[in-house]
């Protein structure tokens, strides 16, 4: 099981930039968790805490009851920008989730045993690009460079997998798919997941559990049926709700009626 | 807005002027200065034509018939080029990641790294020839080590810039995969370096083509040392052919550094 507990996590950046303020909350294993929030709220802090990259001020973050301080194969990140290496292939990119099981021979000759090969492979074909694996990643289109990513993360073989605005950089055809993916990894792998986005309309389609941040506050914490206009209003506050719920969203033709319906509570 | 009519439109403000005058009196008496503390003789200049026709007779022909006796001196200047380059890019890689600094460990390591760049490229490839001839005595060993040393700070400077331009973000999603510090770099950071390796590595061997045919006039080994041993014989037809072969060493190994440089770009 990875249950992940976050308590009264906190983190200053400088000497008052309170990107995060008290947050608590508890994950089961195999849950599927999206993190809200307006620019600035908190999302990256928080999944950079998670994966050891930021340490928090206060607070602690355990998994499975130990506290997690230092990066480790059982916590995988996905980034917004992809941040895979663009001189690598695809294949020595997803490789390169393995490298903490791998010996310092392995790791400079690239001779990982064959069952690290076999799990980079599968993994592209986990996101559909086996046939791309040998293509230069910096190549590869948007959508495909975070499909790579997403299989850096499972060959990890990951108990916990999170990701920071996955599909912010990407064109709403390749965040659809690239979300699918994601949602499927971690069903099929049951990995417990936590994905920031800062558009509802994805969010709502993919989501089955929410955590609201506002400045650094957890302001919700909830499922599906919980996640109401009002609750979008708290998370969102003063801002113009229509302009997130329709930017970078799957339709942005939309009518202010189809919008509205949208807010109402029907998925894209 | 209407230009003023009448008005005097100038490029330099008269505090501009004077500066520039001062600037352009100030180099003609260093200029001056120089060439009367030199003592330099026209004398010489005068007769330089002449000279260098009654040289350029005395190398004609080259002694073609000595060409078999530098083809493995050739040969060693070569390798020196190229084992000096490879000691220079193995020891400059450390000196690289400490004098850039997104990688330097701290302000102290920084300074060490931009030290040994500075000292190795402060000192020309003849001083360290003559030192290191002295340490390991006269030969194509020193040479390297010569070469070697004096090219730790060119590699280390440029791909110490190379370093600082990396894409953090990407070295940062490495470590987040739990790898150590060592296959951070490994998977981080070298593939963002590679291309710039490769090329500083092979217009560094290049420079050290022709570095390596002087070294033989401290007896550092290569082509040099026939060379200075034809010029102190006066044997003026023999130095004609080495010069020959030095000019075509040095264009084949430009050729090949700029073939190889517009591949990996
Ligand atoms: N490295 C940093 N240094 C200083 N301030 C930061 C840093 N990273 C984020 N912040 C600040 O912390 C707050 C939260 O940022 P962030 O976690 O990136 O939010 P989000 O991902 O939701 O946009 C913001 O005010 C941001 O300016
Ligand atoms: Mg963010």
């Amino acid at each position: 099981m990875s249950r992940i507990a976050v308590t009264n996590l906190t983190k200053v950046y400088g000497d008052d930039t309170i990107a995060l303020d008290d947050v608590s909350f508890e994950i089961d294993e195999g849950e599927f968790v999206i993190v809200l929030g307006v620019s600035g709220s908190g999302k990256s802090t928080l999944l950079r805490c998670l994966s050891s990259l930021t340490s928090p001020t206060e607070g602690t973050i355990e998994i499975d009851g130990d506290e997690v301080t230092q990066t480790h194969d059982d916590i995988a990140m996905i980034f917004q920008q992809h941040n895979i290496i663009g001189q690598m292939t695809a294949y020595s990119n997803a490789l390169s989730g393995s490298l903490s099981r791998s010996d310092f021979v392995e790791s400079v000759f690239q001779l990982q045993d064959s069952a690290e090969k076999y799990r980079a492979l599968e993994a592209l074909e986990t996101v559909g690009l086996l046939e791309e694996a040998q293509s230069k990643a910096r190549n590869m289109s948007g959508g495909q460079q975070q499909r790579v990513g997403i299989a850096r993360a499972l060959v990890q073989e990951p108990r916990v997998m999170l990701a920071d605005e996955p599909v912010a950089s990407l064109d709403p055809g390749s965040s659809q798919q690239v979300m699918q993916y994601l949602l499927e990894a971690s069903v099929d792998r049951d990995l417990t997941t936590m994905i920031s986005l800062h558009e509802v309309n994805l969010a709502r389609k993919f989501g089955e559990r929410f955590i609201g941040l506002r400045d650094g506050k957890k302001v919700f914490d909830g499922y599906s049926e919980d996640f109401t206009i009002d609750i979008i209003d708290e998370i969102y506050g003063d801002i113009d709700i229509d302009g997130i719920v329709a930017e970078d969203g799957a339709d942005t033709n939309e009518t202010e009626t189809g919008k509205r319906a949208t807010k109402g509570g029907s998925a894209v | 807005m209407a230009v003023e009519p009448g008005r005097n439109w100038q490029r330099y403000d008269t505090r501009d002027r004077i500066k520039r005058l001062a600037i352009a009196v100030l180099a003609a008496a260093t200029v001056l200065s120089s060439w009367l503390w030199l003592d330099l003789d026209l004398q010489y200049v005068a007769s330089s034509p002449p000279e260098l026709l009654d040289l350029a007779v005395r190398m004609y022909p080259p002694e073609w018939a000595y060409a078999p006796d530098i083809v493995m001196p050739l040969i060693e200047t070569i390798h020196i080029a190229v084992v000096g380059t490879i000691l220079a890019v193995v020891l400059s890689i450390p000196v690289a990641f400490l004098a850039a600094r997104n990688t330097t460990p701290n302000r102290v390591t920084y300074a060490v790294g931009k030290l040994i760049v500075t000292v190795s490229r402060s000192v020309h490839t003849i001083i360290w020839a003559m030192l290191f001839v002295v340490m390991f005595g006269p030969g194509a060993f020193a040479g390297m080590v010569a070469i070697g040393v004096r090219s730790i700070g060119f590699v280390g400077k440029l791909l110490g810039e190379e370093i600082e331009e990396i894409a953090f973000d990407q070295v940062e999603a490495i470590d987040a995969t739990g790898a150590s510090t060592f296959q951070v770099l490994l998977y981080g950071v070298i593939p963002q370096i590679k291309p710039a390796l490769v090329g500083i590595s092979v217009y560094r061997w290049d420079i050290n083509v022709r570095g390596a045919t002087i070294l033989g006039v401290v007896g550092a080994g290569g082509i040099g040392v026939q060379l200075f041993d034809a010029v102190d014989a006066f044997q003026w037809s023999t130095v004609a052919l080495i010069l020959i072969a030095i000019l075509g060493i040095v264009l084949l190994s430009e050729t090949v550094s700029a073939r190889a440089r517009a591949m990996v770009r």
